[in-house]
């Protein structure tokens, strides 16, 4: 293609049709709804310093829920795929981060900023890898033969975690593991008057910028992403239009699980330990904020994670009893309001 | 032009339980518009589909340009046949309703990444066509009128130079004035010399398009003919058609 026709090409599609008809503009609502529950916190918390360490602990939270959820919206909120087994490859990743954190102790205890890095870095390249593989097999093993049958994939990936916990005690046993915060990333910097934020939540506050970056530049603007898009509406007519959808669903399937490896890693370090039933707990939370964000909708994932994490850290502080259930009772207000979660993309 | 782009012999195929099409013999000369004729029911979306390869012939041969694409010599993917030069349009139009004209269109385009890669005398030459397209680029397609979604779903199949192109019902629950444009528009395509096998249950719609004709009626082809000559004989009509529509009533 030449650049004349390339010039033409881009003058011609969009001429007259932006100006003809309007394009659906981004919904500021939900976004709008993190600021309410953050100016609503205010009063009640008292203290603006208390006020201001808890929402940037509670949007970093939830920056690292997001991590944790990415990967479930991919594999159940784009290829409808009730996956309850996407706990183990949270679980994998966060046992992996104490093996690695455990062999480069020297790494994560030295205080040179660097080093510690490095040694997440490694970690977390170590999880993203096996998560992936044992996505792969998992999907190919217990996925495969169920999709679109829902029940069916509720029993044989519950089925699979099972399995994926008890084999998780047979490598790194029963008992739980600490985790020790690298060095450098221990303590908090202080901002605004007495507010505090711990190092490893800026850390984590980044990582997950990328990776949103990373899914909403795929999903939305390259052809890869339309790929998914539309394979997830219509499978058979992407199949028609000449391309191999089951090879990329695989690769979406496993792209979900790497990012579980990544949260798990990173949400491992962020407990200061782990347990075998680390998986299933972050389970329940994770579904929790991908219904809130609406199924397939890696925005109404971000903002459904930041929800809950600032739910969380402001009902711990006001009310730790309430704490308990302040996620579901965040849930069940949020579909009342928009019953197909905050942005819906599937008609699921 | 005697020479036939897609041959089917013998083809059966069943669905689950459901044998639906037994033994359909069909060809599709190169250049022509072939319609398939026949009442509900009689199997002519099966015939579409198992060409597609979306469901498999059980028994029999389905030959492209000489090459077994399906049944017993041999049953390729969808995405492989589709590579071959086929390009299809379901009786549901199979628009990608989330998302924009623009994006439904650039998936046509299989080698294009982005607009800016795709044929832009092709584009807009669909534009003369279809001016709705260009008018609605950025909306979502779901938000179209039906025949709105015919015209993007035909559009769609037309992106990309295709040497077959099958068609069901695209007249079906449209207005009659829109299905004059669509006339107008296939009549363009046919132009172009495109092989087209057109499922339609509109007989106002197959005597304007068509040049070969095949009637079917419980699974089997019942009559192969041109088109022309069942438009013009009325006894030839009511015996293929209205002995279908007979046996519906």
């Amino acid at each position: 293609m030449t650049t004349t026709a390339a010039a033409t090409a881009a003058s011609v599609a969009p001429a007259g049709a932006s100006a003809a008809v309007p394009k659906a503009g981004f919904d500021l609502l939900p976004l709008a709804l993190v600021a309410l529950l953050a100016l609503l916190g205010w009063p009640l918390i008292g203290s603006t310093s208390t006020w201001l360490t808890l929402t940037v602990a509670g949007l970093s939270m939830g920056m690292i829920i997001f991590i944790i959820a990415s990967g479930l919206t991919l594999v159940f909120g784009l290829m409808d795929v009730l996956n309850f087994g996407h706990g183990v490859f949270i679980a994998l990743g966060a046992y992996i981060a104490t093996s690695v954190f455990a062999g480069m102790a020297d790494w994560t205890g030295s205080a040179q900023l660097w080093r510690n890095l490095a040694a997440i870095g490694v970690t977390v390249l170590l999880a993203v890898l096996a998560a992936a593989a044992v996505g792969w097999a998992f999907e190919r093993v217990l996925v495969r033969p169920v999709y679109g049958q829902h029940l069916k994939q509720i029993l044989i990936t519950m089925g699979g975690m099972i399995i994926g916990e008890e084999l998780i005690k047979v490598v790194w046993g029963a008992t739980p593991i600490t985790v020790e915060m690298p060095e450098a990333l221990r303590g908090v910097i202080a901002f605004g008057g007495d507010a505090v934020v711990e190092k490893y939540r800026v850390l984590a506050t980044l990582i997950g910028a990328v990776v949103l970056g990373a899914m909403l530049f795929t999903l939305n603007r390259t052809k890869l992403g339309l790929l998914i898009r539309a394979g997830v509406q219509d499978r058979e007519m992407v199949e028609s239009l000449g391309y191999r959808i089951r090879r990329l669903f695989v690769g979406v399937f496993v792209a979900g699980s790497a990012l579980a490896g990544l949260g798990g890693a990173l949400w491992g370090i962020y407990q200061h330990g782990v347990v075998p039933q680390i998986g299933a707990h972050v389970n329940v939370l994770i579904f929790i904020v991908i219904i809130i964000g609406g199924l397939g909708s890696t925005t109404g994932c971000f903002v459904g994670a930041l929800l809950v994490g600032l739910m969380a850290n402001y009902t711990g502080f006001l009310a730790p009893k309430v704490a308990m259930f302040s996620n579901i009772g965040l849930m069940v207000a949020i579909l009342l309001w928009r019953p197909q979660g905050l942005y819906p993309v599937t008609n699921r | 032009m005697s020479s036939n782009l897609l041959t089917l012999a013998g083809v059966h195929t069943h669905i689950g339980a459901y044998h639906i099409l037994h033994g359909v013999d069909l060809v599709v000369p190169t250049g022509q518009v072939t319609m398939l004729l026949g009442r509900n029911g009689a199997g002519k979306t099966t015939t579409l589909r198992t060409i597609m390869g979306l469901w498999a012939a059980s028994q029999g041969e389905v030959r492209f340009d000489g090459r077994a694409i399906g049944g017993t010599a041999g049953q390729r993917a969808t995405p492989e046949i589709a590579q071959l030069g086929i390009a299809y349009v379901p009786e549901n139009m199979g628009i990608f309703s989330d998302l924009t004209v623009r994006e439904n269109l650039l998936l046509a385009a299989r080698n294009a990444r982005t607009v800016e890669q795709m044929d832009t005398a092709r584009l807009e030459w669909l534009f003369g066509l279809f001016p709705a397209l260009k008018k609605f680029w950025l909306y979502p397609a779901g938000k179209l009128s039906g025949g709105q979604k015919q015209m993007l779903a035909i559009a769609r199949a037309m992106v990309e130079e295709q040497r077959l192109l099958l068609i069901d019902e695209p007249s079906k629950g449209l207005a009659p004035a829109i299905v004059q444009n669509l006339i107008a528009a296939l009549r363009e395509l046919k132009r172009t010399q495109t092989t087209v096998l057109l499922v339609e249950q509109n007989f106002g719609v197959a005597k304007a398009l068509g040049d070969t004709v095949a009637v079917m009626d419980d699974g089997r082809v019942v009559h192969h003919g041109e088109m022309a000559e069942l438009a013009d004989d009325e006894a030839l009509q009511h015996r293929f058609l209205g002995l279908s529509l007979g046996a519906h009533q």
